[in-house]
């Protein structure tokens, strides 16, 4: 289940290992990404790419805030 | 994207607004005397403070011009209201040129939501945005 979370609860969530997942095409990825987040852009995000990701922790999924 | 806080990417090589944006700037509320803040701002060895609410979002700009009025007066009353903000991840390169097309002495760097991050100063900017590649 999905839910939104604002920046004190990523940096909790990610302290206890969850997975950080930028969305974001490619190259917006190479130029800047959160610390230790990986990229599966959206057009890119399906049931085979998803399963690289740790089906035993929780996933943060972020794109552009303009922040 | 994350708020004043360190990215990892190409970008992350060159120097941001938020990188060299004043964190430990001088902040007061709304309800604050000027006399009080200017005389705290001063032992700090500030020249300008950020006035905020209860969660650091940015309500007013204090410059040398608004600290020098009647130390009477409540902050509210001689701030300027809803300064023009910019966010962490703006090169310092394009913020050294915007301030000084612009002629600004300072401005508040916050987050999309107006917390504050921090003021940027524009011997800041010019120093390290305009550095040789």
């Amino acid at each position: 289940m999905a839910s939104l979370i604002d920046r004190d609860q990523l940096q909790r969530l990610v302290a206890q290992g969850a997975q950080l997942l930028e969305v974001l095409p490619a190259d917006e990825y190479k130029e800047d990404h959160l610390p230790g987040a990986k990229s599966i852009p959206l057009r890119q995000l399906n049931r085979e790419t998803a399963a690289t990701l740790d089906a035993h922790r929780p996933v943060i999924v972020y794109c552009w805030d303009i922040a | 994207m994350a708020a004043g806080l360190p990215t990892e990417g190409t970008n992350s090589l060159h120097p941001r607004a938020g990188d060299a944006a004043r964190k430990d700037v001088p902040v007061c509320s709304l309800t604050e005397r000027l006399g009080d803040v200017r005389e705290r701002v001063k032992a700090e060895g500030w020249d300008a403070a950020l006035v905020v609410d209860g969660e650091r979002v940015v309500l007013g700009l204090l410059r040398s011009e608004e600290l020098a009025k009647d130390p009477d007066q409540r902050i509210e009353q001689v701030m300027r209201p809803g300064p023009s903000t910019f966010r962490p991840y703006v090169s310092l390169h394009e913020m050294a040129h915007f301030m000084e097309e612009h002629d600004l002495e300072s401005s508040p760097v916050t987050t999309s939501d107006g917390k504050l991050v921090g003021l940027l100063y524009r011997t800041d900017a010019v120093r390290l945005g305009m550095q040789p590649k």
